[in-house]
C-alpha cells in the first residue's frame, strides 16, 4: 500500500462528473473517480449500483451521457469496442468474453497475432501462451479449446490475455467471482507484480476481505451515486459493508438450527461413479444443510450433475426417501422434488436474450398452463413473487436478462430454481457475484428453507459461507470424497487439510451422520 | 426501483430501434402496396389480390413450419423436394385407388391423407437423424433434399406424373373454389398462420422452441426435453409441407422433377424477412406471413408494370432479404 490519498502522483485516468443514462433511465449520477499509477483502486457497491457501467465508460465501451474522461492529463473520448486497449486501457469483463471455439493460445493473441514472414507464428504464440499460463499456475494447454475449459480456467485465460497486453490501466470486473482461494492468491501476486511496475489497477469485487487485502483506495457506489472514496487503512469490512448498503449489517449468517438427530435420510448416495466422480457416498438428512467444499475442479459439480441426471451415471446407487431412483432427464428429478441450480448462469442458467418472465418460469412452465395455453397472468404473479422474495432489481421487467447486473441475474436464477418448490435443492455457488446485503438475505433464505424441512446441498468455494451455514461439510478432492466434517471440526484449516489431500478419512464410517 | 415500479416509460434509443424492427416488415409491405396501386389500378382488384395470395399460400404454409424449425435453432432445406415427392406419391396413390374406389371424393381424401402422412414421416426422418443421430441439420436436410428430389424424378421416370383427369376434376375446387369468394388455399393459409401464432406465443412448445434456439444448454438444464421438442419442429414442418401440397396438387394435377424447386429458399427468405433470427431464439409467425406476402407482391408488381423486366424478380427479392437482415442487425441474441 504505497500511493494512497495525498500523494502527489497525478492520476493516469480519471472520470470527471460522469453521468450515464440508458435511454431515460439514469444509472450513474455525476461520478468522480481517478486512478494513479501503481495503485489498486477498488469499486464496491450493491448489485446494480453501476460498477460495471462505470468501468465500461472508463474503457470506452459505453460513452458517458455527460462528464469527461481524462487520460494522461488530457481530456479524451475513448474509442468504443475495446479499441482503448491499444491506448493501454485493458478491461476484463464481468461476464466471460472469450470466443468458445478458439484455443487458449488463439484467444490470448486474438487481434494481435504474432507473425513471421507474414504468416502466423503458431509455435511462438503457443510457447508464450504456455509461459503465461505457467506464471499463473493454470493447468491449461495452449491448444485446449475454450469451450472445454471450466469457468475458472476460462477466467484465468482471460486474465492471462489481459496481463499479456501492455496495460497501463488494467480494469477487472469481479475477476475472482469464479476463482478459488488458491487461484485468487495467484492472481493477487500477478496484480502486485504489475502495480510494482506502475500499472494502475481498478478492481471490482463483492468479497470484502479481498478488497481489504489488495486495494489502496476504495470507492463506494450506491444506486448510481458516489458515496465515498477512502483509503483502505481507514476501513474495516464492516464499515465498508455499511457504506455499501446504507444500513448496518449484523449477523451475516443466521443461527444454525441443528436438524433432529433422528431426521430421516432423504437422499442417499452410494458409490456413485460418473465422469469426474470417483466412488462417492454420502447421506443428506431432512432439514440439513450439507456443505460441499473443495478446490475448484474437485468434482463437486460433477456429483450434482450425476445425481439429477444431467450427466450419465456409470455406477452406484441413488435413493430418494429410501427408494432407489435413476434420473436420466432433469425433468424427472425436478418432478421428484430435487432441483439443481447451476453455477454457470450465462452458459447454462439463463436465456440472455429473453425477459425476466420467460426465464423465471422456464423450468416450471407446465404449472402455468391453463387449458393447453400459457397463462401469462399466472406467470406474471410468479414474477412478482420472485421479485419480492429475492429482491430482484430490474429497472424494467421487459429488459433482456443479459442487461441485468450480474447479481440480479443470479437472484433471478435462484428464483427460477425455487419456482419448482423442491424438497432437496442443490445450489452450486449460489452467491457468486452477489453483494453482501443480498448475500445475507440469501443465507437467511437458505436457513429458513432448512428450518422448514427442506434439505440443501450447498456447493461453494467461499469457505466462510460453507462454514457459516452448513450442518455438515463434505470435502472433495480430485473426484473423491476425502472427508466429512461435523460440528466443531468445521473450520477453515480442517477443510483445507482435506481439500489439499493432507488429511483423508479412511473409510465411509462417517458418511452417514 | 423494482420491476413493478417502472415510473419512467422505457423509450430508450434501443427500444425505438427495436420498434423499427418490429414494424419494419409491415412498413415494407405498405410501401409495396402503395407502389402497386400507383403502378396499376388493377393491382387492388379482387382477382389480382386473390391470385397473389393463393400462389403465396403454398410457400406461406411451409414457411410457418420453417419458422418453428428456425426459431428452435434448426434448418430444413429439404422442404421443396419433399413437396415434389409428396405430390408425386399422392398422384400415384390416387390413380392407383381409382379401380377399387371409383372416381369421387373418397379417392381425393385418401390422397390428401397420404400427403399429410408422408410429410409427417419425412419430418420424423429428418428430425430423428438430427436429434438422435447428432448430425447437423444443414447436412441432414441437404442430404434428404437430394434424396427426395431424385425419388420424384425416379417415380416420374424423368417425366411428369399426371393425376387421372376425372379425379382432377373432382379435386380442382380445392384450389379454385372457396368460401365467400376466398379461395381455399388462402383460407387454409390464414388458419395455419393463426394457429401457428397461437402455438408460438401461447403454448409451452412455442416457448421451448425459442429457449432451445436461444441456448440449448440452458434449455437442457431447465428440464426441457430438447431432442423431443426439436424432433417435433421437424414433424410439424413435414406435416405443413403435406398440407401445402394437398392444396397445390389440384392446381396443375401433375408433379415432376421441377415441382417445388427453390421453395425451401423462398420459405427461409420469408421467415427471415419477417424478423425471425436465423440463428434461432426468436421467431414470429405473423412476420413470416408478411415476409412471404412481400415476396409474392414483388413478383406480382413486376408483372404489372412494363419499365423493369420481370426477369429481375429474383434480384429484387434478394435485395429485400439483405435489407431485412441489415435492419435486424444489432438485435442481440
Ligand atoms: N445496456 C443497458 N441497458 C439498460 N440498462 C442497463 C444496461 N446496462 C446496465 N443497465 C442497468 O444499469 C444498472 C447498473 O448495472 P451495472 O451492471 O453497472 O451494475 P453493477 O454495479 O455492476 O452490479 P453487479 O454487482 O450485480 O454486477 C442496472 O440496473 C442495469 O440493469
Ligand atoms: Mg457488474
Amino acid at each position: 500500500m504505497s500511493s494512497v490519498e495525498g500523494t502527489v502522483a497525478p492520476a493516469v485516468l480519471s472520470a470527471n462528473r460522469i453521468s450515464k443514462s440508458f435511454g431515460e433511465i439514469p444509472v450513474l449520477f455525476s461520478i468522480d473517480f481517478d486512478i494513479k499509477p501503481g495503485e489498486v483502486h477498488a469499486i464496491i457497491g450493491e448489485n446494480g449500483a453501476g460498477k460495471s457501467t462505470l468501468i465500461k465508460i472508463l474503457s470506452g465501451i459505453e460513452q458517458p451521457t455527460s462528464g469527461s474522461i481524462t487520460y494522461d492529463g488530457e481530456t479524451v473520448t475513448l474509442p468504443p469496442d475495446g479499441k482503448a486497449e491499444a491506448m493501454g486501457i485493458v478491461l476484463i469483463h464481468q461476464e466471460l468474453n472469450l470466443a468458445e471455439h478458439l484455443t487458449a493460445s488463439e484467444s490470448i493473441f486474438l487481434g494481435r497475432e504474432l507473425k513471421r514472414f507474414g504468416f502466423l507464428d503458431l509455435g511462438e504464440m503457443r510457447k508464450r501462451a504456455a509461459a503465461l499460463m505457467d506464471t499463473l499456475h493454470v493447468r491449461v494447454d495452449p491448444d485446449d479449446r475454450i469451450s472445454t475449459l471450466s469457468v475458472a480456467d476460462k477466467q484465468m485465460v482471460e486474465i492471462a490475455k489481459a496481463i499479456s497486453r501492455d496495460a497501463r490501466v488494467l480494469i477487472m470486473d469481479e475477476p475472482t467471482a469464479v476463482l478459488s482461494v488458491g487461484e485468487t492468491q495467484t492472481l493477487f501476486e500477478q496484480i502486485r507484480r504489475l502495480t510494482a511496475r506502475g500499472v494502475a489497477v481498478i478492481f471490482i469485487s463483492h468479497k470484502l476481505d479481498e478488497i481489504m487485502e489488495l486495494a489502496d483506495r476504495v470507492t463506494v457506489l450506491r444506486d448510481g451515486q458516489l458515496i465515498a472514496t477512502v483509503g483502505t487503512e481507514a476501513l474495516t469490512p464492516d464499515s465498508i459493508a455499511q457504506m455499501m448498503v446504507g444500513r448496518e449489517l449484523s449477523n451475516l449468517y443466521p443461527p444454525k438450527h441443528e436438524p433432529d438427530v433422528d431426521a430421516p435420510v432423504v437422499l442417499g448416495i452410494r458409490n456413485l461413479v460418473a465422469k469426474g466422480v470417483k466412488d462417492i457416498s454420502f447421506d443428506l438428512k431432512r432439514g440439513e444443510i450439507l456443505g460441499f467444499a473443495g478446490l475448484i475442479g474437485s468434482g463437486r459439480t460433477a456429483v450434482a450433475e450425476a445425481i439429477v441426471g444431467l450427466s450419465h451415471r456409470t455406477g452406484g446407487e441413488i435413493t430418494l426417501d429410501g427408494k432407489p431412483v435413476n434420473f436420466t432427464q432433469v425433468a424427472q428429478s425436478v418432478d421428484a422434488g430435487l432441483a439443481y441450480m447451476t453455477k454457470d448462469r450465462k452458459g447454462k442458467g439463463l436465456l440472455l436474450n429473453m425477459g425476466l418472465r420467460p426465464n423465471l418460469t422456464l423450468l416450471t412452465l407446465d404449472r402455468h398452463i391453463k387449458a393447453g395455453f400459457l397463462d401469462s397472468s399466472s406467470e406474471e404473479r410468479a414474477l412478482e413473487r420472485a421479485v419480492r422474495r429475492f429482491d430482484i432489481r430490474a429497472r424494467d421487467a421487459s429488459v433482456a436478462v443479459g442487461r441485468l447486473s450480474g447479481g440480479n441475474q443470479q437472484k433471478l436464477m435462484l428464483g427460477k430454481t425455487m419456482e419448482s418448490e423442491p424438497d432437496i435443492i442443490i445450489m452450486d455457488e449460489p452467491t457468486r457475484g452477489i453483494d453482501v446485503g443480498t448475500k445475507q438475505q440469501i443465507y437467511h433464505i437458505i436457513a429458513a428453507l432448512a428450518a422448514e424441512g427442506k434439505s440443501i446441498i450447498l456447493i461453494s468455494s467461499e469457505m466462510q459461507e460453507v462454514i457459516g451455514l452448513s450442518h455438515r461439510v463434505v470435502v472433495m478432492r480430485e473426484g473423491r470424497l476425502t472427508g466429512v466434517l461435523e460440528g466443531a471440526e468445521i473450520t477453515e484449516a480442517e477443510i483445507m487439510r482435506y481439500a489439499a489431500g493432507i488429511k483423508q478419512s479412511g473409510n465411509d464410517e462417517r458418511i452417514s451422520a | 426501483m423494482s420491476v413493478s415500479a417502472p415510473d419512467i416509460p422505457a423509450k430508450t434509443k434501443r427500444g425505438f430501434r427495436l420498434d423499427l424492427k418490429t414494424v419494419g416488415p409491415l412498413l415494407a409491405l405498405a410501401l409495396l402496396v402503395l407502389l402497386g396501386i400507383s403502378l396499376n389500378e388493377n393491382f387492388l382488384s379482387y382477382n389480382n389480390l386473390t391470385n397473389v395470395l393463393a400462389r403465396s399460400s403454398f410457400i406461406g404454409i411451409i414457411a410457418i413450419g420453417a419458422t418453428f424449425v428456425i426459431t428452435a435453432g434448426g434448418l430444413d432445406l429439404s422442404v421443396g423436394s419433399m413437396a415434389a415427392v409428396i405430390a408425386g406419391v399422392m398422384i400415384m396413390v390416387m390413380n392407383w385407388l381409382i379401380p377399387s374406389m371409383g372416381i369421387g371424393w373418397g379417392v381425393v381424401i385418401a390422397g390428401m391423407a397420404t400427403g399429410i402422412l408422408l410429410g409427417g414421416v419425412a419430418g420424423v426422418f429428418n428430425g430423428t437423424m438430427i436429434t438422435r443421430g447428432r448430425i447437423e441439420a444443414f447436412i441432414v436436410t441437404l442430404g434428404t433434399m437430394g434424396i427426395f428430389r431424385s425419388l420424384v424424378t425416379f417415380l416420374a421416370d424423368g417425366g411428369t406424373l399426371s393425376l387421372n383427369f376425372q379425379v382432377a376434376d373432382v379435386y380442382r375446387p380445392v384450389y379454385y373454389a372457396g368460401v365467400l369468394g376466398v379461395p381455399w388455399p388462402i383460407i387454409v393459409f390464414a388458419l395455419v398462420a393463426i394457429g401457428g401464432e397461437v402455438v408460438m406465443r401461447y403454448t409451452a412448445f412455442g416457448r421451448y422452441c425459442a429457449a432451445i434456439g436461444s441456448n440449448e444448454q440452458v434449455a437442457r438444464y431447465s428440464s426441457i426435453n430438447v431432442d423431443n421438442v426439436r424432433l417435433l419442429t421437424y414433424i410439424l414442418q413435414g406435416i405443413l409441407v403435406g398440407v401445402a401440397v394437398l392444396l397445390y396438387v389440384p392446381r396443375l394435377g401433375s408433379a415432376s422433377s421441377t415441382t417445388g424447386v427453390l421453395w425451401e429458399l423462398e420459405a427461409i427468405a420469408g421467415v427471415i424477412i419477417g424478423g425471425t433470427t436465423l440463428k434461432g431464439g426468436y421467431g414470429r409467425i405473423w412476420g413470416t406471413v408478411v415476409g412471404v406476402v412481400i415476396l409474392g407482391l414483388i413478383g406480382n408488381i413486376l408483372n404489372l408494370q412494363s419499365l423493369i423486366s420481370p426477369y429481375l424478380n429474383g434480384a429484387f427479392q434478394g435485395v429485400i432479404i439483405i435489407l431485412a437482415v441489415l435492419l435486424q442487425r444489432g438485435r442481440r441474441t
